[in-house]
């Protein structure tokens, strides 16, 4: 006769624990603590300034740590004209993120070039570097960055985080448990 | 002074050295020789007080000759006079003296044409580029440079492609007409 071990009830941590899967408890802390590379390089970087500011307070998502260091960030805003001078160092400032990082494409010249069909002009960053989130406007009003944020959030509440970024510790942990 | 003296004194200065006057809404402009620029831009500064030199450009008349032509806007502070100064270069000799020892500011001027138009500035004491990165090949406003660009290559500096203009150029044409035949459309030659 198989052995039963009495267990019991803890009252102290009822009400206290969550069952969830992993991936989506990851997913939860990242994605409301996104914290911004500010990549300002025309007027888009105003309306970046604006949205970070009191009336619309991108705050309010968890967005609001700017950093100046592209060690200590998520998700590069890149917030105007990406000329031919600056796509390098773009590029090299985005590899200096570390992993897992995002790109939101803010307005018209970061997506295209825009309206700058030009020998000097990047006709869009993801030439470059990939892009997670398109904002069309020139430039977007602050409440279009907080919707691009908001599907960028969305997006990564659906990542397969553990699965699609540490494979090996994934692998590991199949095989321990079977 | 009234301009017209400050004028006055610079045809009795220099004479058949200024080539032609023009008058225009007020505008005043001489055109001079590629020889004669120091000399006269340093008695405009000196003896007549065009003490800023607002704005240096350079206009290439494709398909002229001589090709391409400087224009030096300078301003009398102490008499609030304007005066333009033309001068033109061929493409063959492509330089004209330096005026940045005589007014600091035409460094960037000049280092500016130098970028975009190709003319050098002899005696100029730090001639680079200043808008593209140094090694860029071409001189993007002169006029048989096309405006999507041209592809080029500077490893780990920066590169460029040309720009698929989609039916473009998109420009307005200056007229009484309405929004809808100003507004910006693709126009091209043939239409």
């Amino acid at each position: 006769m198989a052995e039963t071990r009495l267990t019991t009830h803890d009252s102290k941590i009822e009400g206290n624990v969550i069952f969830t899967r992993f991936d989506a408890a990851l997913n939860w802390v990242r994605k409301n603590s996104l914290w911004p590379m500010p990549m300002g390089l025309a007027c888009c970087a105003i309306e970046l300034m604006a949205t970070a500011a009191s009336r619309f307070d991108i705050a309010r998502f968890g967005a609001e740590v700017m950093r100046f260091s592209p060690r200590q960030c998520d998700v590069m805003i890149v917030a105007g004209t990406v000329t031919y001078k600056m796509a390098l160092a773009v590029k090299r400032i985005y590899e200096q993120m570390p992993e897992p990082k995002w790109v939101i494409a803010m307005g018209a010249c970061a997506s295209t070039g825009g309206m700058y069909r030009s020998y000097a002009t990047l006709q869009g960053i993801d030439q470059l570097i990939p892009v997670d989130v398109y904002i069309s406007g020139c430039p977007p009003r602050p409440e279009a960055l907080l919707a691009g944020l908001m599907k960028l959030q969305e997006k990564i509440s659906r990542e397969r985080s553990f699965r699609d970024q540490k494979p090996e510790l994934a692998e590991r942990l199949e095989e321990v448990l079977g | 002074m009234t301009g017209q003296e400050l004028f006055d004194s610079l045809v009795k200065a220099f004479g058949e050295k200024l080539q032609a006057k023009t008058e225009f809404r007020g505008e005043t402009t001489y055109t001079i020789a590629g020889g004669d620029l120091r000399e006269i831009v340093k008695f405009c500064r000196d003896e007549l007080s065009f003490d800023y030199l607002l704005d240096i450009t350079s206009i290439d008349n494709h398909g002229e000759e001589p090709r391409f032509e400087i224009v030096y806007h300078l301003y009398s502070m102490p008499h609030t006079v304007h005066l333009r100064l033309k001068l033109k270069v061929s493409e063959e000799i492509g330089a004209v003296d330096t005026v940045s020892d005589v007014w600091p500011t035409a460094n960037w001027h000049e280092r500016e044409a130098y970028d975009m138009m190709g003319i050098r500035f002899n005696g100029h004491v730090d001639l680079r580029r200043i808008l593209m990165w140094d090694g860029y090949p071409y001189f993007p406003l002169r006029k048989d440079f096309p405006l999507e660009g041209l592809p080029s290559e500077m490893p780990d500096v920066a590169f460029t492609k040309a720009t698929p203009l989609e039916g473009g150029p998109f420009v307005t044409i200056p007229s009484t007409a309405g929004s809808k035949d100003r507004e910006p459309r693709a126009r091209p030659p043939e239409l």
